[in-house]
C-alpha cells in the first residue's frame, strides 16, 4: 500500500468510528430518548460516513490499485492526489466547526473545499484509467 | 475466499436485494408505513456498501501475521455477527416504534445502535495494523 493509501484509509476509518458513534447515539436516542439535543448531530453523522468514510476509502483504494505508469512515477504526479487528501479532510474539519458557529458561509465553504480535493484527484488520476497494452495491440 | 469472508459478501448481497425491495416498498402509497426511509437507507449504506468493504478489506489487506493472516477468527465471527445482527433489530423496531412506541421496542433499538457500533470499532481495530506497506 502506498504511502497516501495509508492515509487516506487510516483517516476513513476514523470517520467510520465518528459516524458509527454518532449513528449509534442517535439510534439510541431515537429508541429511548436521553438527550433530544442530540438529533444536531445527524447533519455530522452524514457527513462523516458519506464523505469521511466512504468516499475517502474510495480514494485511497483507488490511488492504490488503478493501473500504474511502468515508469519511475508509477502514480503519475503523485502531488495532486496529496493535495486532494489535505482539502478533503480540511473540508471535514471546517463542516464540523461549521455546523456549531451560526455562519452559513462557513457551510458553503467546506463543500467548495472538497470539491477542489475531489477535482484535484481527478485531475492527478484521470490519466491511470487506461486500456490493457493487449487491447490497445489487439485494434 | 475464506468462509467468514464470503458470508459478508453474501448478506451484503443480501441487504441490497432487501434494500431495493423496501426502496420499491416506500413508494407503494397503500402499503407505505411510517419508518421505512431509514430503513431502506441503512441497508444499503451499512448493510450493503459497508458490509462489502468490510468483507473485503478483511480479505484482501495486507496480512495481520504469517500465523493469522487475516486477525483472530474470532474477531471477524464478532464483527459479522454484530453489524447483521444490530442491522436487523433496525429493520424491524425502527418502523415497529414508529407505528406504535413500547418500552421494549425502544430497548431494542438502544440495542441495535450498541451492536452496530461495536461493529465499527471491531473492524477498525482488526484492520488498522493491517493499513500498511507490504
Ligand atoms: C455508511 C454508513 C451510514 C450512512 C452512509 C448513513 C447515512 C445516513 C443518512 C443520509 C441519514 C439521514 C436520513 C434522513 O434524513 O432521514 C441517516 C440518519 C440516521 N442514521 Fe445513519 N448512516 C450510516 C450508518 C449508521 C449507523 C451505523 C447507525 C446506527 C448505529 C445510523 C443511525 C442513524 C440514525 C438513528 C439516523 C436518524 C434518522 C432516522 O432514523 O430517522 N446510521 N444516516
Amino acid at each position: 500500500m502506498p504511502k497516501l493509501t495509508r492515509f487516506f484509509i487510516r483517516a476513513a476509518l476514523i470517520y467510520l468510528l465518528l459516524g458509527f458513534t454518532t449513528g449509534a447515539l442517535l439510534l439510541a436516542n431515537e429508541g429511548i430518548p436521553f438527550a433530544p439535543q442530540l438529533w444536531a448531530l445527524l447533519p455530522n453523522h452524514i457527513e462523516f460516513l458519506f464523505i469521511g468514510w466512504l468516499t475517502q476509502l474510495a480514494l485511497g483504494v483507488a490511488f492504490w490499485i488503478l493501473p500504474r505508469f511502468g515508469s519511475l512515477t508509477p502514480r503519475g504526479d503523485e502531488r495532486w492526489s496529496w493535495a486532494a487528501f489535505v482539502l478533503v479532510n480540511l473540508g471535514m474539519i471546517v463542516s464540523i466547526v461549521s455546523a456549531y458557529v451560526g455562519f452559513p458561509w462557513l457551510g458553503i465553504g467546506a463543500s467548495l473545499i472538497q470539491f477542489g480535493g475531489f477535482l484535484l484527484f481527478l485531475i492527478g488520476n484521470w490519466q491511470r484509467i487506461y486500456p490493457p497494452k493487449w487491447l490497445k495491440a489487439a485494434k | 475466499m475464506p468462509t467468514i469472508n464470503r458470508w459478508f459478501v453474501k448478506a451484503s448481497l443480501i441487504c441490497l436485494v432487501l434494500g431495493l425491495l423496501t426502496g420499491i416498498w416506500q413508494q407503494i402509497p397503500s402499503l407505505v408505513i411510517p419508518a421505512l426511509f431509514p430503513v431502506f437507507l441503512h441497508l444499503l449504506t451499512i448493510g450493503w456498501l459497508t458490509q462489502l468493504i468490510f468483507g473485503i478489506a478483511l480479505w484482501m489487506f495486507p496480512v495481520y501475521s504469517k500465523a493469522e493472516p487475516r486477525g483472530p477468527e474470532w474477531l471477524g465471527w464478532g464483527i459479522f455477527l454484530t453489524l447483521n445482527a444490530g442491522l436487523f433489530l433496525r429493520v424491524i423496531f425502527e418502523p415497529l416504534q414508529a407505528i406504535s412506541p413500547s418500552i421494549l421496542g425502544g430497548w431494542m433499538l438502544v440495542t441495535s445502535a450498541i451492536l452496530q457500533g461495536l461493529a465499527g470499532v471491531g473492524f477498525v481495530f482488526s484492520v488498522w495494523t493491517r493499513v500498511r506497506g507490504r
